[in-house]
């Protein structure tokens, strides 16, 4: 009998964000929909008593439901008969649970049968589903790629696909191939239109595709004969049920094992074209990828929950001289670390979120008018500030989700290395957050291009001006030269043009701008909401440090000594 | 072929999450203390009539609860999870009824309520533990009862075939409709709250419940009429007032006492004719037994 939702109090801090009044306000077009739809809300106060009601629902099946099978799930594993995935047997009852709870096309329009929800209660339910179990939320998640059909493929195409993925068909996205992974202009999947059938032709090889066998694929396929690059690349939509595709394996993994990677063989198989020829790679993966990434954002945030909360509960249980090991300061101190960072990752993970929000509703609102000059404004701050955060958040979030689940372990002892206790697999399970949809380094090399062009030093501008509670004034003033330590490293580094000195302090760059963001969203949270002085506190002294060592390390750092890395 | 169900459920105080104060010092039930949820084996009931609804297209289920005005929060709980609508039995002279008033007086709802064809419900509530309304109605309403159903394998042409779980083993047997199956804990669990639902239904109210709302939220239900839930007294179903209630209840409760089992009163007998002789007779003597 556990609740993920009411059981976690910093959730309904987020949802409940200043700046959800008008997100809702423009999701709901002033709240038009309530004329046409039984389940549509008439008022925002109307519209957030529905979130949180969802919320709870979610956050039920969560706690009841998945969380309880997650150690089968992960013993158990899905497998493959005659080409076919079969999950494993709590899997598919997760999967019923969420399905008969209304919960697939969370955020797609209400004509589609969806809920036009904003993506933060989205978000929130994969940030609770993924601290049950972070194997299954691949297999849920992957919704999100409904939004790609929505925003690209046409009326037609939307009727016949959205509402099944309402209704609970599942979805995957295939991009990886043997010979293209981080690199995916390598793709080499070959698309041929059949003129005779009015469709297309699949044929090759995919791997690495998590739930590969769903029921609706985007797949990534060279349609430009003779070309070599991203720009012969087109989008396509396969459905299961016109077959053609056959899972050969899947991967056994070191951790999310609920979740089915598979290979896939393309024999032949019909697909239909997803927007326009030569797009696929450079406009439509972009904006998927961008979706996921908030997606493994989540699902980090999640896991450093589970983590967190593992091992907090040990440390008060678990007796040593006499006394519970969490009154050593060694132990509370790791505790109070996990909490800042898992409390920062998440300030952070609904920041971004709300920043995708607004741009993308102001882009389909765009697909219904033209948009005033005021507002078009709005969309590029927004949208800007989305692709700057959004690799933050996935790079810095999955970190700080390894470095819990390394301390969870670590606080359990000798008893945390054996399967006996949750931190094992959640330890597994968090690794692979820092890898796909993108390495951290590939954050980097995304957010990196923020530190450049000052993205984040004027979003750090904008925090300074905030109102906050008088008692962090003296923190804000720290941050401030914090502030100045960053701006003076950025200066160093570009101020040579050098592009490989660059990339090689990229990552400390990046997390010097990810530390002042996240002190400063934390600190703004505790003038919100006092159970977060704690955290705030902790985090700062911990991000202060950590910015200082890395401007150091700039400041001190000889570029001509380069070298001595690269024979490594 | 589209059926009438009814579900018969109660409210009850969560006796499952007992905490320290869940009793009061003269041993009754602190209800403040505990909160007040669907009975977990009317919620198997539940899903049983939501899968005989998923089976016959156009079928229609009414919750039928018997208990304070606040009652109707069950109802919509069920609606949420795919009832159409429920109906809450309240009075204050249905108070302290045990369970052959209870019976009767949700015998005679389901009189008014009139044409059914199948009246399922909980083994037993989780606050009283009897097992004793569900077949009881059945009897009032001159009913074939299935008790103990795990599983409504099938109903069609008039008859309905359940698996039933029993100590020893499961029974599949056939019940001519209409009638009354109690549906176990052993059932499979109720399907979630749906999304779209609670928002569909949230301000489903009750009349009294109606009369506290804005009057913005009025003007909503008045627009929508799935969301009035109905509330129906004693009169209304025609009870006779001196077979509801206390009045009604020759259950009386003479004494209610504490019992703390503690180590120290553990015994240790001997395998041996004699003292198992001893043993039974004192157990005998003092009613533990016979």
């Amino acid at each position: 009998m556990a609740n993920f939702y009411n059981d976690n109090p910093s959730l309904k801090h987020h949802l409940t964000h200043p700046l959800m009044r008008k997100i809702i306000e423009l999701k709901e077009r002033n709240y038009t929909d309530a004329e046409k739809y039984d389940y549509a809300p008439f008022n925002y106060d109307d519209a957030m008593d529905s979130y949180e009601k969802v919320l709870e629902i979610a956050g039920e099946i969560s706690g009841d439901i998945v969380a309880p099978n997650a150690e089968s799930v992960d013993h158990e594993g899905p497998h493959v008969v005659d080409g076919r995935v079969i999950y494993a047997e709590g899997t598919q009852k997760n999967l019923d649970a969420l399905v008969k709870a209304g919960l697939m096309g969370i955020s797609l329009p209400r004509r589609y049968n969806g809920l036009n929800f904003s993506l933060v209660p989205y978000i929130m339910a994969a940030d609770m589903v993924s601290r049950a179990d972070a194997g299954f939320v691949n297999i849920w998640g992957l919704q999100d790629c409904a939004e790609t059909i929505y925003e690209f493929a046409d009326e037609d195409q939307r009727q016949r696909y959205l509402p099944r993925v309402c209704a609970g068909e599942t979805m995957a996205m295939d991009l990886t191939e043997p010979d293209a992974g981080s690199d995916l202009q390598a793709v080499m999947l070959k698309a041929t239109p059949d003129e005779e059938n009015g469709c297309w032709r699949l044929n090759g090889v995919k791997r690495f595709i998590t739930n590969g066998d769903g029921n609706i694929a985007l797949v990534l396929a060279r349609s430009e004969d003779g070309t070599k690059d991203g720009r012969g690349l087109s989008m396509f939509i396969y459905d299961k049920n016109d077959g053609g595709v056959t899972v050969r394996r899947i991967e056994n993994k070191m951790g999310i094992k609920g979740s089915p990677t598979c290979e896939l063989v393309f024999k032949n198989a019909k697909a239909e074209l997803c927007g326009s020829r030569k797009l696929g790679l450079i406009k439509y993966v972009m904006a998927l990828m961008n979706g996921a990434r908030l997606g493994i954002a989540a699902q980090s945030v999640g896991v450093s929950e589970a983590a967190y909360r593992e091992a907090l509960d040990y440390a008060r249980d678990r007796r040593q001289f006499g006394k519970a090991i969490i009154e050593f300061p060694a132990v509370y101190e790791m505790l109070s670390v996990m909490k800042a960072k898992l409390d920062a990752s998440r300030s952070l993970l609904y920041e971004t979120t709300r920043f995708v929000d607004m741009y993308k509703t102001y882009e389909d609102i765009a697909r219904e008018r033209s948009l005033t000059p005021d507002e078009r404004a709005e969309m590029k701050k927004y949208s800007r500030l989305a692709d700057a955060f959004t690799p933050l958040v996935k790079g810095l979030g999955s970190e700080y989700c390894n470095q819990n689940a390394y301390d969870s372990v670590q606080i359990h002892g000798g008893s945390g290395f054996m399967k006996d206790y949750a931190c094992e697999r959640i330890y597994r399970d968090a690794r692979i957050t820092s890898i796909y949809e993108g390495t951290t380094q590939l954050q980097v090399v995304a957010a990196i291009r923020h530190v450049t062009t000052g993205t984040y030093l004027n979003q750090i501008k904008a925090y300074e001006q905030e109102a906050i509670a008088d008692e962090y004034a003296p923190v804000r003033e720290q941050l401030v030269a914090l502030t100045e330590k960053y701006a003076a490293a950025v200066e160093k580094v570009t101020s040579t043009k050098d592009s490989e000195y660059l990339d090689f302090m990229a990552r400390r760059l990046v997390e010097m701008a990810g530390n002042i963001i996240m002190s400063y969203l934390l600190l703004l949270d505790a003038t919100r909401n006092n159970e977060f002085d704690a955290s705030a506190r902790v985090y700062f002294n911990m991000a202060k440090a950590e910015v200082a060592k890395h401007a150091e390390f700039i400041d001190s750092f000889d570029p001509s000594t380069i070298y001595l890395y690269r024979k490594a | 072929m589209s059926l009438n169900i009814i579900v018969l459920a109660k409210q009850v105080p969560d006796t499952r999450n007992v905490g320290k104060d869940a009793m009061k010092e003269d041993g009754t039930i602190n209800r403040a203390a505990l909160p007040a949820i669907f009975n977990p084996e009317d919620l198997n009931a539940l899903e049983q009539a939501l899968r005989l609804k998923d089976a016959n297209p156009g079928s229609t289920i009414t919750l039928l609860t018997m208990g304070l005005p606040r009652a109707s929060e069950i109802i919509r709980e069920a609606i949420y999870r795919g009832a159409d609508t429920g109906i809450v039995l309240t009075d204050r002279t249905l108070g302290g009824a045990d369970t052959l008033a209870t019976s009767y007086s949700l015998a005679q709802a389901v009189k008014k309520f009139g044409n059914y064809d199948i009246i399922l419900g909980g083994r037993q509530a989780i606050d009283g533990d009897t097992a004793q309304v569900g077949p009881q109605i059945a009897e009032k309403l001159g009913l074939p009862q299935v008790t103990y159903a795990e599983e409504i394998l099938d109903l069609k042409d008039g008859k309905v075939t359940v698996k039933r779980r029993l100590e020893s083993g499961v029974e599949t047997v056939v019940a001519p409709l209409p009638c009354v199956v109690t549906v176990n804990g052993s059932a499979a669990e109720c399907r979630p709250r749906n999304a779209r639902r609670i928002q569909k239904y949230k301000y489903a109210v009750s009349p009294s419940e109606k009369e506290k709302l804005s009057d913005d939220l009025k003007a909503v239900v008045e627009k929508r009429p799935y969301l009035n839930l109905q509330e129906w007294s004693a009169a209304y179903v025609d009870a006779d007032p001196q077979q509801i209630g206390l009045a009604g209840s020759p259950t009386k409760v003479k004494a209610i006492e504490n019992v703390v089992f503690t180590a120290k009163e553990s015994r240790t007998i001997e395998n041996n004719d004699t003292e198992l002789e001893d043993l039974v007779k004192e157990l005998i003597a003092n009613h533990t037994i016979g």
